[in-house]
């Protein structure tokens, strides 16, 4: 897709009209005929779930019963729908929300992603008590940005339960991008258990969902294809690490029933549209715990959106989404047929289907699904692997590794520092199969000095050593079809502040996969002794080093994270950073947000088994 | 004047693990009255390891029980843990082999260090002698996934002897799992009472073959031999019992 054609550019009249159709205006009068729901094409904002329109919504939460994939289930409702209403704001309005908790223990709405007061920002014990069993509580903040993101509780384990749902803000000005129509689709993962058991599974045995464990079967197929010895050396190095290569998820499609708009891959959802049309479609992971990788077999999709942020147009087939991202991506489908929009989770345990079709009822061929993939060496490298002996590796064969183009040595996180003399004498000749290894990060050491700046810091912007920005992560084959990675994005123009960082705040993420203990720096929230503190206007740069064998999105309430993902200027921003297994990552911030915030992984479990700070700035 | 230490130690361990469930303070000026955002759940599980039915070669058929139950958090917890066994038709009671309340600290990320009381003997039954002991263990999955427990034990009568148990999940298919297990025990001193030598005292080896129905409930199939060595072996033969023996289980584990 050429790029002129996304990109704002005078309009015609007849685009005028098409663009304001598609962000909603003037279709206000039809909407009033029938609910949304009721009409197969919607309006052009098509959503399962019904809508609720702002500046004014009011909402009530309830646990009741309606059926999921056809069975009998319990989910926490929003106005009657589980996954919740999608609520549409308008850039500029000032947003009255009246939450009404009719649960019979207490919650809470946090708009994920948006920049609001710090007393609307729904986090129990951080923003304010927490809405209590029949009472109302009233969210008042003037909307300033636009996009796409979504709301959630923040109270227990209620996300779980269906308590999220979509929330789309349309631009007060024209925005850069120009579509037909717009269809929202919400990731979520189910299950029927209660999710109390599932956290009590997860702390109690470990790998209780994992199903796709190796077995010895898999061990003779190795050994058949790679020889006895490179075999048992690798699992031999997993088995005295005490850790499994296929923990890539931890609760899994064993448990979970994954949803597209909350609708089953048997239920297929459809989402309608007329062939020719150009189609934005606003996906958003609404997960507990899951990645999905999504993709339109068949379509081209063009990022133009990552986080509700504008970002320069990439086109891609496959795009994956860590919990709580969203992107928003555009279609032009040319032909009338059905199209199968499949998002499979990244264990490949399962996988969420819609189908964007020209009629109801149709549907396309879904593909076949990938096999787990065994993480390789970038997992261990951070566990400590800098210490292990590398002359043992020698005869081994890399190839075998899935994922060995996502081999760096991030585990080597400071390699500034690092003394290389004494690796004169080693000798690579007997790795025979590196071709796949990513030594970008030790090649640019050299360069790296260059791009220090004054302070001592580096420059705004650049990429960490030890960043893999270029990788879409595990269980992708880069070379299948064109994924999107971190290192794509990039904004549409400079963000207002472009200070350089004042300073660096290092941030560990750490865990104890046995005991299902996360935490930052080692410590979980109930052992930590205050917030973290950032000065009031200050701008500094937050380094996450994922010292895990597991990605963890994180999520920063109230300001933007801008990812150093090497883009220098046009530097994207970001409410959810995924961090890598062994990555070092970091993101610019201007700490222009008063008052104190949640911090956190968002998985769900790991954020309630600890892996939560409180953000103070003052 | 010993139960009296007993109970003392008892209650220190629940005291300690009662403490976990506290909220350390964030420290950020939230106002009182507010919740934390983050909230500990203490939480309790029971693991009936092996509960079978066992038909040695020489001696009489047996229920045999292996249990580990705690309540607790990451760090601390409180364990109850039993492993004994009824024969069949001898008529007797069951007797345990060890019953140990434990309060246990994490003290690395796959290793628990455990301390408390143990009592050997009869459940209200005067079949058997009894003693109790006091327990130091080492729980925990060792490097290469060995499921290992040490337990360094001091009976009231100073006697101090030590067992180690280790065991091995070998993954045939998701859900049908080979386990071979051994248990060693060895004393510093004897105690004729309890069929104790000096030395070691014996070794048991056993393969079990599981199938997870679900992951609480296995049932399996599987063999053992054992044999008892040096002193221990002597006082069995006095006693006419066998030294050496085999034979074959078939039980169920259960979690909760």
């Amino acid at each position: 897709m050429a790029r002129s054609s996304i990109i704002s550019h005078p309009l015609s009249r007849r685009q005028v009209l098409k663009g304001g159709a598609a962000l909603g205006i003037g279709s206000a009068a039809a909407m009033g005929l029938t609910p949304a729901w009721a009409n197969p094409w919607g309006r052009t904002n098509v959503y399962a779930q019904g809508v609720e329109e702002g500046p004014e919504v009011s909402l009530a939460i309830r646990r009741e019963s309606l059926p999921i994939d056809g069975q009998e289930a319990q989910p926490i409702t929003i106005n009657g729908t589980s996954p919740a209403p999608l609520i549409r704001l308008k850039e500029g309005q000032d947003a009255v929300l009246r939450v009404t908790n009719l649960l019979d223990e207490p919650t809470s709405i946090h708009w994920h992603g948006l920049i609001l007061p710090p007393e609307m920002d729904g986090v129990p014990g951080v923003s304010f008590a927490g809405i209590a069993p029949g009472e109302t509580f009233t969210y008042r903040f003037p909307v300033r940005q636009n996009g796409t993101y979504w709301y959630h509780s923040h109270s227990g384990l209620q996300e779980q339960l269906g308590h999220a749902g979509p929330l789309i803000i349309d631009a007060a000005e024209r925005e850069p991008i120009r579509y037909d129509r717009e269809h929202v689709l919400l990731l979520t993962d189910w299950t029927f258990e209660d999710p109390m058991s599932v956290f009590r599974n997860l702390k109690t045995m470990e790998g209780y969902y994992n199903f796709q464990e190796r077995t010895i079967a898999d061990f003779f197929a190795d050994v058949r294809e790679k020889g006895f010895s490179q075999t048992a050396e690798m699992r031999g190095m997993w088995a005295k690490m005490r850790m499994s290569s296929r923990d890539i998820a931890d609760v899994t499609g064993s448990t979970y029933t994954y949803l597209l708009n909350g609708h089953s891959p048997q239920e297929n959802w459809n989402a309608l549209f007329k062939a020719g049309e150009r189609i934005r479609l606003r996906v958003i992971n609404g997960s507990a715990m899951s990645y999905f990788d999504v993709r339109i077999p068949g379509l081209k999709m063009t990022v133009v959106a990552a986080d509700g942020q504008p970002v320069q147009p990439v086109p891609v087939d496959e795009f994956r989404i860590g919990v709580a991202e969203t992107y928003d991506v555009l279609v032009s489908p040319e032909d009338d047929r059905a199209y199968t929009i499949f998002a499979e989770a990244m264990d490949r345990s399962g996988y969420a289907r819609a189908t964007l079709a020209p009629r109801e009822g149709m549907q396309a061929e879904i593909p076949k699904r990938r096999q787990i993939a065994d993480r390789g060496m970038e997992a261990m490298g951070a566990h400590g692997m800098g210490g292990m002996d590398h002359s043992n590796m020698a005869g081994m064969d890399h190839s075998g590794m899935s994922n060995m183009s996502g081999m760096d040595h991030s585990g080597m996180s400071n390699m500034s520092g690092m003394d290389h003399s004494s690796m004169a004498g080693m000798d690579h000749s007997g790795m025979s199969n590196m071709q796949g290894m990513d030594h970008s990060t030790m090649g640019g050491m050299a360069a790296e000095q260059a791009k220090i700046g004054a302070n001592g810091l580096l420059l705004a912007g650049e990429a960490q050593p030890g960043s893999r920005y270029d990788q879409a992560g595990i269980g992708i084959d880069p070379d299948e079809r064109r994924i999107l990675v971190y290192r794509d994005l990039k904004a549409i123009t400079p963000w207002p502040d472009r200070r350089e960082p004042g300073r660096e705040l290092e941030l560990h993420l750490t865990g104890n996969m046995e005991r299902y203990i996360w935490s930052f720096d080692g410590k979980k929230f109930s052992e930590v002794t205050g917030p973290i503190h950032f000065v009031k206007d200050e701008r500094l740069r937050l380094i996450l080093i994922n010292d895990t064998m597991m990605e963890h999105p994180i999520h920063l309430h109230g300001m933007w994270m801008e990812l150093e993902n090497g883009q220098g200027e046009l530097i994207p921003r970001k409410h959810t950073l995924n961090v890598k297994p062994g990555e070092r990552v970091s993101a610019l911030i201007t700490a222009d947000a008063e008052g104190s915030w949640a911090f956190h992984c968002h998985l769900l479990y790991h954020m309630d088994a600890g892996m939560f700070r409180v953000v103070q700035v003052s | 004047m010993k139960t009296k230490h007993y109970l003392t130690l008892a209650s220190a361990a629940l005291g300690m693990a009662a403490a976990t469930t506290a909220q350390a303070e964030d420290g950020y000026d939230a106002p009182a009255g507010w919740p934390s955002p983050v909230v500990e759940h203490p939480m309790t599980t029971v693991r009936v390891d092996r509960l079978e039915y066992a038909s040695p070669d020489k001696g009489g058929d047996a229920l045999v029980w292996d249990f580990q139950a705690w309540y607790g958090g990451d760090f601390n917890r409180l364990y109850v843990e039993g492993e004994g066994q009824n024969v069949q038709g001898d008529g007797e009671d069951a007797e345990f082999e060890s019953l140990n309340l434990l309060y246990s600290r994490l003290i690395a990320d796959f290793w628990e260090l455990q301390g408390g009381i143990g009592y050997q003997g009869g459940i209200a039954t005067n079949d058997y002698p009894e003693r109790y002991f006091g327990v130091i263990s080492l729980l925990g999955l060792a490097p290469y996934r060995f499921e290992t427990d040490l337990d360094l034990m001091i009976s009231d009568e100073g006697d101090i002897s030590a067992s180690l148990e280790s065991e091995y999940d070998l993954r045939l298919t998701q859900r049908l799992y080979l386990q071979p297990r051994t248990e060693i025990a060895v004393a510093a001193s004897e105690v004729k009472e309890f069929g104790v030598g000096e030395g070691l005292n014996s070794v048991r080896v056993g393969m079990r073959l599981g199938y997870e129905v679900t992951r609480r409930f296995a049932p399996y199939v599987g063999a053992y031999w054992e044999k008892e060595y040096g002193d221990t072996a002597d006082l069995s033969r006095a006693g006419g019992n066998n030294t050496e023996d085999t034979g074959v289980v078939a039980g169920v584990r259960l979690i909760f």
